[in-house]
């Protein structure tokens, strides 16, 4: 849902502005780095629900995808982007700005942790959901706006 | 949280202008027979320490921004700020002067299932009391016990800082007699085992409706609209509606709400956000049996819209 409403922003983003402006927009660059963890997280979450069978290309390549983002996502919060581009960015953010970054930085380094052991079945990638899952929300609860 | 606990304690001022004499009886603090707190023998730690998750004790009684084992020691201290006043919540750790090391399992006892504190005071529904009351002595002795088990703390929180007439505990008898019922919130046509412990959990320990079911004008829970959601008490947006006619988890499956607690993903991979997120994570620790049987019973209740 969440996902979805983002992609619409970033198309509305599209329209008003030219589309190379907008995807510049620190608003829309971090929403899409958030919205490729978001499925990324599918990736796992439909092997550890057993939806998909367990294949380790896909384990690899969704855990790559969170250690990146995470990594790059703390530095699209420049001052000017707090607002605007229906940004969910909580003010906290800028006022705790190392505080959010440590956060960032931790599910990034979750995710190479877990890419250094590989989780090598379903059960695997149910509790490897369960640690990333943790760090998200405890990002969340106090860094991302509830709409 | 601010607003919600100034509901509860602008009900309490409307039922002072109400509380004549007559009632002044009817109101006075009650406690449980002393005996049903004894023969109960040796708790069930490992039950205890799941009514300890279930019960979310930590979300207010740890220390803030605790995280990881961090969150056992119930030091207490955060102040839940509201328009009559500040709450300061208090260090449940078993140290023996700060905590509640010195308490009997009645002291205990009563503070869960009756709202009366160590003195035979009213205790603020801010504690949910109101929803633990459910719990059997049984479960009180094994939660008691395994509260034990966890580290002390010296920490001493201070008074509440209620203006008047907010701090006259007495005006809570009466709010006891209107809103305080032990009962069932909602009657399931369902005898199934798996949907009555369900029952169990989110209208006793969890405390689920205590946010997510609309309160009146003097802060009682509209129980016609069991786990409707409404306005967030703590500021902006709302408190979701969980039951099956919602329009957001509504089309949920059981095993979506499952893995919903278990890992705080949403079936889009949305995550868990706001105070959601430490109920989420005081859940992932009940064995999935119980959130099988919560998400059962979230899918038994009345649709609400």
């Amino acid at each position: 849902m969440r996902l979805t409403s983002l992609a619409l922003a970033a198309a509305l983003g599209c329209l008003c502005l030219s589309p190379a402006a907008a995807q510049e927009e620190p608003q829309v660059v971090r929403q899409n780095l958030m919205k490729e963890i978001g499925r990324s997280m599918g990736a796992l979450g439909a092997i550890a629900k057993g939806e998909k069978p367990y294949e380790a290309s896909v384990v690899q390549t969704a855990l790559e995808t969170i250690a990146t983002n995470a990594k790059a996502f703390p530095d699209q919060f420049p001052e000017g982007s707090e607002t605007g581009m229906e940004t969910e960015a909580a003010p906290a953010i800028w006022e705790n700005m190392e505080d959010f970054r440590t956060k960032a930085e931790e599910l990034s380094s979750e995710a190479e942790t877990l890419l250094a052991s590989m989780p090598a079945d379903q059960a695997a990638v149910g509790a490897a959901m369960k640690t990333l899952g943790s760090t998200c929300g405890t990002c969340h609860e106090t860094y991302r706006l509830k709409r | 949280m601010a607003l919600r606990w100034g509901r509860v304690m602008g009900a309490g001022a409307t039922v002072i202008a109400l509380g004549a004499v007559a009632v002044w009886y009817l109101a006075a603090p009650k406690t449980v027979a002393a005996d049903r707190w004894e023969g109960l023998g040796e708790p069930n730690l490992a039950h205890g320490e799941t009514l300890f998750w279930a019960g979310g004790c930590t979300g207010c009684h740890a220390a803030d921004g605790a995280s990881g084992d961090q969150v056992k020691v119930l030091s207490g201290g955060l102040a839940l700020t509201s328009p009559f006043g500040t709450f300061h919540v208090p260090n449940i750790s078993p140290d023996p002067e700060a905590g509640i090391g010195a308490w009997t399992l009645a002291d205990f006892g009563n503070a869960m299932t009756e709202g009366v504190g160590r003195e035979g005071e009213h205790l603020y529904p801010s504690f949910p009391y109101t929803s633990y009351a459910r719990m059997s002595p049984e479960d009180i002795n094994d939660l008691y016990g395994y509260l034990k088990t966890l580290p002390a703390s010296d920490n001493v929180a201070p008074p509440h800082e209620l203006s008047f007439p907010y701090n006259m505990r007495i005006a809570l008898g009466p709010w006891k007699l209107l809103f305080f019922d032990k009962g069932p919130r909602v009657e399931l046509a369902s005898a199934d085992e798996t949907v009555q412990r369900g029952q169990f959990l989110v209208e006793g320990p969890g405390h689920c409706g205590e946010c997510h079911t609309p309160r009146n004008a003097l802060g009682g829970l509209q129980t016609d609209l069991w786990l409707a959601g409404g306005p967030n008490p703590e500021g902006e947006g709302r408190i979701p509606n969980i039951t099956p006619g919602s329009d957001s988890v509504g089309s949920w499956s059981q095993s979506d709400l499952v893995s919903y607690f278990q890992t705080g993903f949403t079936p889009d991979y949305d995550s868990a956000g706001g105070s959601m997120v430490e109920v989420q994570k005081n859940l992932s620790h009940l064995p999935e049996a119980d959130l099988q049987a919560i998400a059962a019973y979230l899918k038994a209740v009345p649709a609400r819209e």
